[in-house]
């Protein structure tokens, strides 16, 4: 090939490259754009709420729309509460599907369950919460609810939890629901991670007379942690932000119970009833700032997830 | 010609062509309650095939409703509070009553049929204040003499949305009970003494069906189609009223419409010994100043047409039609209040 051409050819390829660059980066600063644009539609949104209340918003149960008075306390405690339930179910479960998958299941079942599970993570919220309210709900309230309020409400500390009526919609079934909804991402994140672990680690471990159990907890799962907590935080990502499965059964009640049988409300259920019927501009903006306290809830989780894996790979680095 | 150009009059003639369809089409949009959409989707269709002419009817809520028609997104909007008069004038808008209906208290007890069981307003307003919190509370035991009421604890269901529902119930229950007033006040949403939340009628009707020992209030038509149990109230002159026709005919005849300002009546707690006592209209608004006079005439003759022939439908399905009475004020107030940006009226 002649020189000259080839200084062509160079070219070409140069200025193909700077274009492919600069409409990737486009690509990801549209994202930080819309992020960015988003908080301060939401802060321009909320302003006439922060002035009226201030930090009040934040530490008031009341709201009362003809009043316009208005406290996030109760769905920003709904939000939390049902999150974690969702993920001390969820968590356990996850783990011993992800462990009898990997480990312990039969070769010819692996497939048939995996996809299951992949199934489940697909079923639209929608349906898990006709679902819940529909067949769970009422045998919940037939079968389990009077047994928790006979025997674990007279306790002396967890009593208070577990008292009221059997209505069978509730805090505790919101976070059921969610639990169910988050396991099938929790569980194929771990599985797929644990099947990443190399099979000499393991199979010196049982060379050396572990049993699963040991071989799990010792090996595959500090081997395997990082990714593991990734897939609890996706759950959790999506146990926070949970709307339609959440509103069907938390029962949509803006009042503060120390039973998690009683209704309750979270930020994105209320967001979801109250929105389009919002009248009045304080009322409007009180919603909005739900919103926002919801956005900054998921940053400050999701952030301190980053940061806690930050320093268990650092802890990591200096012991061995 | 080359390729392009051809290509480019072909598509500017396709888009002409589009155009002129769509400019002979008339389309009429209009948004907000939920609780008449029923009606005005049957309504729509049945013009539709008469006239041709397309109306398409979004149920987005009252207060959607409110905030469309202000924003000038539709030809009308739909609300089952009416705007007080001064809301009316400061946003140039008037409002008339399309529909009426009716609101029941249904509940869920085991052995009681629909109707069997007896209310008045101060019990109903302190079971949702929470303050009766049994079934078998003297209350309601003086009420019900012969009935057999369980002790168990009264679920109260209400709606987690705003609703235009709630506001006529609130209303009748602030009219009735001085504690409800102070305590809790009306209006779309308020704040709830006690307690659940349903979303919309249906959420409401699901959570009373499923929950034992349960009360709350719908819409007759979302009762009468769930086949629920529902209770009979005492009205205004002290008489046990049944949730029907007749007694929502009752009502609505008997309020003064004529001295209603801009349409603002509430036909709750209205005197007459069939008169059921919460009842309600649902509201159509639309700008006093129309800058395009023509879609407002055909939004005017259509609810002109469901006025005079779409009665028999909205019987049929539960609703009840506005008095011929009421239907003429209507009249009358298109003629004097709507005008084109020149002044002028054009309903005639």
């Amino acid at each position: 090939m002649p020189t000259f051409l080839r200084e062509v050819h160079m070219k070409r390829h140069n200025l193909l490259d700077i274009l492919f660059r600069n409409i990737t980066r486009l690509s990801a600063f549209t994202v930080l754009v819309l992020l960015v644009a988003i908080m301060v539609s939401l802060i321009i949104g909320s302003l006439p709420s922060i002035k009226a209340f201030g930090f009040r918003f934040l530490t008031s149960a009341e709201w009362n729309p003809v009043m316009d008075e208005f406290g996030a306390l109760v769905p920003i405690v709904g939000t939390l509460v049902t999150s974690t339930i969702a993920l001390l179910i969820a968590i356990p479960v996850s783990f011993g599907i992800a462990l009898f998958l990997t480990e312990l299941s039969p070769r010819w079942l692996r497939r048939p369950l995996g996809i299951a599970i992949e199934l489940l993570a697909g079923i639209p919220s929608i349906i898990y919460g006709m679902w819940g309210l529909f067949v769970f709900a009422p045998l919940f309230a037939e079968y389990v609810q009077p047994w928790l309020i006979e025997k674990l409400g007279p306790l002396p500390i967890f009593g208070p939890l577990f008292q009221g009526i059997p209505m069978g919609i509730g805090v505790f079934t919101a976070g059921i629901i969610l639990a169910i909804m988050v396991i099938p991402f929790i569980a194929s994140v771990m599985r797929d991670v644990f099947e990443v672990v190399p099979t000499l680690l393991k199979e010196s471990a049982y060379g050396l007379g572990a049993t699963t159990w040991e071989v799990m907890w010792h090996v595959v799962l500090p081997y395997t942690k990082i990714g593991v907590a990734g897939g609890i935080m996706l759950g959790l990502g999506r146990a926070l932000g949970e709307t339609m499965a959440v509103t069907f059964v938390i029962g949509n009640a803006h009042e503060l119970s120390a039973s998690l049988l009683m209704p309750g409300n979270s930020i994105s259920s209320a967001l979801a009833n109250e929105f389009n019927e919002a009248v009045g501009k304080l009322y409007t903006s009180a919603l909005v700032e739900l919103g926002l306290i919801l956005f900054l809830i998921t940053f400050i989780v999701l952030s301190l997830a980053r940061y806690m894996l930050y320093m268990l790979t650092k802890r990591e680095g200096s012991t061995t | 010609m080359t390729k392009l150009n051809r290509f480019f009059y072909i598509f500017g003639l396709a888009a002409s062509l589009s155009l002129a369809v769509n400019a002979s089409a008339i389309n009429l949009t209009g948004a907000g309650a939920t609780f008449p959409y029923p009606i005005y989707a049957k309504w729509a269709d049945t013009y539709k095939t008469q006239t041709g002419i397309n109306l398409n009817y979004q149920s987005i809520g009252s207060g959607g409703g409110i905030k469309q028609i202000i924003a000038k997104t539709v030809d009308f909007g739909a609300s089952d509070m009416p705007l007080k008069p001064e809301e009316l004038e400061k946003n140039g808008l008037m409002q008339f009553p399309a529909v009426m209906g009716g609101v029941v208290p249904v509940i869920n007890v085991l052995g009681i049929a629909a109707g069997q069981f007896k209310l008045d307003g101060k019990v109903l307003a302190d079971i949702f204040l929470g303050k009766i919190t049994k079934w078998n509370d003297p209350a309601l035991m003086a009420l019900n003499v012969g009935t057999k009421l369980p002790n168990e604890t009264i679920t109260v269901v209400h709606r987690s949305d705003g609703s235009g529902t709630t506001f006529i119930f609130t209303n009748y229950l602030s009219k009735v009970s001085p504690e409800w007033k102070s305590a809790v006040g009306e209006g779309t949403a308020v704040s709830w003494k006690a307690g659940t939340g349903g979303k919309g009628n249906e959420g409401v009707a699901s959570y009373v069906q499923r929950i034992k020992n349960s009360i709350g209030y719908v819409e007759y038509a979302y009762a009468l189609q769930n086949k629920m149990t529902y209770a009979q109230l005492k009205n205004h002159d002290g008489q046990f009223v049944k949730p029907d026709d007749t007694s929502f005919k009752a009502a609505a005849a008997n309020a003064d419409w004529n001295k209603a300002p801009g349409f603002y009546e509430l036909l709750t707690n209205e005197p007459g010994k069939e008169s059921w006592p919460i009842t309600g209209a649902t509201f159509i608004l639309m700008h006093k100043t129309q800058d395009k006079p023509e879609t407002a005439q055909e939004v005017l003759k259509f609810f002109d047409w469901a006025y005079s022939n779409g009665g028999k439908i909205a019987e049929a399905m539960d609703y009840v039609p506005m008095p011929e009475k009421v239907q003429q004020l209507v009249r009358a107030a298109w003629k004097a209040q709507l005008k084109d940006n020149k002044g002028k009226t054009f309903w005639k």
